[in-house]
């Protein structure tokens, strides 16, 4: 059959070609109408080059396989697409709120909206890790943004599906990516690492901060290569009032080996959204690039390396870290759960040896009317209940890092713990059950209210008839982690 | 429509029944078979039985090496097939070695191509083990897919535009997108006796409406299938590969 070219007002499978949008290297974009579909779209139409175009064609039918297996609002949704025989093309809903790329053009952002900007971009890659897909080409120019907020990442060519054939694995013998963001190894050829992504993110959040790229604008291969060994500037050493934690959380996405990066999106949008719980290091105080002489040494090594280890598949990699969050109920009757469920956590924690634990406490208001926020002493409520949720989970005996600590407030608890886990990405709920009083079988229960609604697994955990008979005859006892015997809890009921 | 593509079974019946009870759960709209339906296990006459009902209930089923060699002469054979193939052609009665001679080579439906070995030349029996291999089925038709056996180990291959067959990685259970701007070859892995490793039954499911292919592989009782081919007299190695899936 014979090639089409994309033109105004070509008529092609019951789309109409209006305006043309937007001209890229590989593409071009145009409006478009269509009578069975009233909704704004657009058409992107790959320019291939007379006779075989190998590169173009691929990067397309990379993007015609994968394109249509996304949902969710962090990707557009796609209406058609194009036979290569007459002319290849994929229409998708058009993205209102435009693009990105402006927002970059305006970096030094301040900190707080970079901060609200960053979040909605991490959460859109972790939608799209949760879908199997690693974008490998994530840049400024490849996030749009819904007039509700969501970011809305495009051009998915150079990008790999988890369990779909690798299309463009053979295919080409350099390394595929944009220059300033392009992850280490990804320049090594890796293209099965999520964490690629994390590290053009990195890239990204540093230039929203600082206004320029960690490694400049590379123009060769040579000069991407140097970021194997060569650390950069360090943003707080641009911009002094960058605070130290954020500084931490950049540098942190930006390390040469993926192990030493964020090692899930969840982790660093987590980490974005608690930010006075980051854990600071060395790289958060760092005034300065490294001395030659280090640099050196990991120039001697770097050279050399073919490869880091990359994991067996993306979703290994997000099940190998989860986020998990431990509802803890610190009223005097929730005390006789709290050694039963410290020990489910330590015991979760054998089987996912890297989880972060999130513990969280809510503060139960009043729906109407003002709330006393002290105790009876004059205490600051929401500090004490802080205070004890540290003590409680200093029987976890988990690095600092690994553990935060939030309390919330509401006159829902089992709403509030929802969507907190929803917010934060969280993987799995562990929480205690109450015991069997009339009322709670009257008003319903916090636990069966998050297990019935939240996104994600909830474990319950329950005492043992025996320890709560026993707790109901001793004296009301301290915070502190029980010493001493416990029996054995009853198995914990698994929701998922 | 959704098509569930076996080959290989090779007389097994324990493979054969697995497979087909996983298919009624698949709501597959035809069945085809891409040959070798003896030779190697212990229950020709089952599975001729049983595939010559699925023909004429309106599958696809094509001649293989074996099933040619069952019904003729097995002097061209590796000697472990041609002493399970003397076994074999002992145990056929007339109708199931009518059965198997009358198999076409090649069968299409829906421009797709069924065969048991390779496209280009279904008689010569050859293995399409690599994308080197596979490049001549691809120049023989202009089908959209071939789907093939005989090598019982799974293999993908891609055929673009400008002709260039590229071997593709898969992940066995998932959809595998067949993308319209490439012509596609499968081998399909063995129902009977897989020899990729896993001690399960091979078989895919392709469906023509989304365009895509999934490799999938039943459980089956290996120890019965076995220790049937043991007290058949079979050769004993016969046996102990269906353990292995080698």
């Amino acid at each position: 059959m014979k090639q089409l070219r994309p033109q105004q007002g070509l008529q092609i499978d019951g789309f109409t070609l209006g305006e043309k949008l937007h001209t890229g290297g590989f593409a071009t974009i145009w409006a478009v109408t269509h009578p069975d579909h009233d909704l704004p779209m657009v058409m992107k139409v790959p320019t291939i080059l007379d006779g075989y175009d190998g590169p173009t064609i691929v990067g397309f039918e990379v993007e015609q396989m994968i394109m249509p297996r996304l949902s969710g609002p962090h990707v557009p949704k796609v209406i058609a697409t194009g036979d290569f025989d007459v002319m290849p093309y994929i229409v998708t809903e058009l993205i209102d709120g435009g693009s990105f790329l402006p927002v970059f053009q305006r970096a030094p952002l301040p900190v707080s909206d970079m901060i609200e900007i960053a979040a909605r971009m991490v959460t859109a890659v972790a939608d799209l890790h949760r879908q199997h897909v690693i974008h490998l080409d994530l840049k400024p120019e490849n996030f749009l943004q819904r007039k509700t907020g969501e970011m809305v990442m495009v051009d998915f060519g150079l990008s790999r599906h988890d369990q779909l054939p690798d299309l463009l694995a053979e295919e080409f013998t350099i390394p595929m990516g944009t220059y300033p963001y392009i992850a280490p190894e990804q320049y090594l050829r890796c293209r099965d690492d999520p964490r690629s992504d994390l590290f053009a993110l990195g890239a990204m959040l540093y230039a929203l901060a600082t206004g320029r790229n960690p490694w400049g604008t590379p123009r060769t291969l040579r000069g991407v290569r140097k970021r194997l060994w060569r650390d950069p500037e360090p943003p707080r050493a641009l911009r002094p009032e960058i605070p130290e934690w954020l500084q931490e959380i950049i540098l942190r996405a930006l390390a040469v080996d993926p192990m030493r990066r964020y090692q899930t999106a969840a982790q660093l949008a987590f980490d974005l959204s608690h930010p006075q719980q980051v854990t600071l290091t060395a790289r958060a105080l760092k005034q300065r690039r490294d001395g030659w002489l280090r640099v050196f040494d990991r120039w001697r090594v770097m050279r050399r390396i073919r490869r880091f280890t990359a994991p067996s598949s993306v979703a290994a990699q997000l099940a190998s870290v989860p986020i998990i969050v431990v509802a803890v109920d610190l009223t005097p009757e929730g005390e006789r759960l709290a050694a039963v469920l410290r020990r489910a956590v330590k015991r979760m924690l054998l089987i996912e040896p890297d989880a972060r634990i999130a513990c969280v406490n809510v503060i139960k208001t009043a729906r109407i009317g003002l709330d006393q926020g002290t105790d009876d002493r004059g205490n600051n409520l929401h500090v004490v209940r802080l205070v004890q949720l540290k003590a409680w989970a200093e029987g976890i005996e988990l690095p600092d890092h690994r553990l935060t600590y939030t309390v919330l407030e509401g006159p829902d608890p089992g709403q509030q713990i929802i969507d907190y886990a929803r917010a934060n990405q969280v993987d799995h709920i562990l929480m205690g059950a109450r015991g069997h009083s009339t009322t709670r079988r009257y008003l319903g229960s916090v636990s069966a209210q998050v297990v019935a609604e939240a996104q994600c697994s909830v474990t319950v955990i329950r005492a043992p008839e025996q320890q709560a008979r026993d707790a109901d005859r001793l004296p009301p006892a301290s915070i502190a982690p029980p010493s001493g015997r416990t029996p054995a809890p009853e198995p914990p009921q698994n929701v998922s | 429509m959704r098509i569930a593509v076996l080959t290989d079974i090779h007389a097994n019946r324990e493979a054969f029944e697995a497979v087909l009870a996983d298919i009624a759960g698949h709501g597959v709209d035809r069945i085809a078979l891409l040959g070798d339906i003896v030779g190697y296990g212990a229950d020709p006459e089952w599975c001729c039985d049983r595939a010559a009902e699925l023909v004429a209930a309106g599958a696809i089923c094509v001649r293989g090496n074996h099933d040619a060699a069952a019904a003729g002469s097995a002097e061209a054979m590796a000697p472990l097939a041609k002493r399970a193939l003397d076994w074999t052609r002992g145990r056929l009665g007339p109708a199931q070695t009518a059965f198997l001679a009358e198999r076409p080579m090649t069968a299409d439906s829906e421009g797709m191509l069924f065969v048991h070995a390779s496209a280009s030349q279904p008689e010569a029996w050859s293995y399409i083990t690599s994308d080197t291999r596979a490049a001549p089925s691809f120049r023989a038709t202009t089908a959209w897919l071939i789907l093939c056996g005989h090598v019982h180990v799974p293999l993908l291959a891609s055929c673009d535009s400008g002709g260039v067959v590229r071997q593709q990685a898969f992940r066995t259970g998932l959809p595998i997108p067949l993308l319209p701007s490439r012509r596609w070859l499968a081998v399909v892995g063995s129902v009977g006796q897989p020899r990729d490793g896993v001690a399960q039954a091979a078989w895919a499911l392709v469906d023509t409406g989304t365009r895509e292919l999934s490799f999938r592989r039943t459980p089956y009782d290996t120890t019965g299938a076995a220790r049937r081919i043991h007290e058949a007299g079979l050769p004993e190695e016969l046996a102990v590969r269906l353990l292995v899936g080698r």
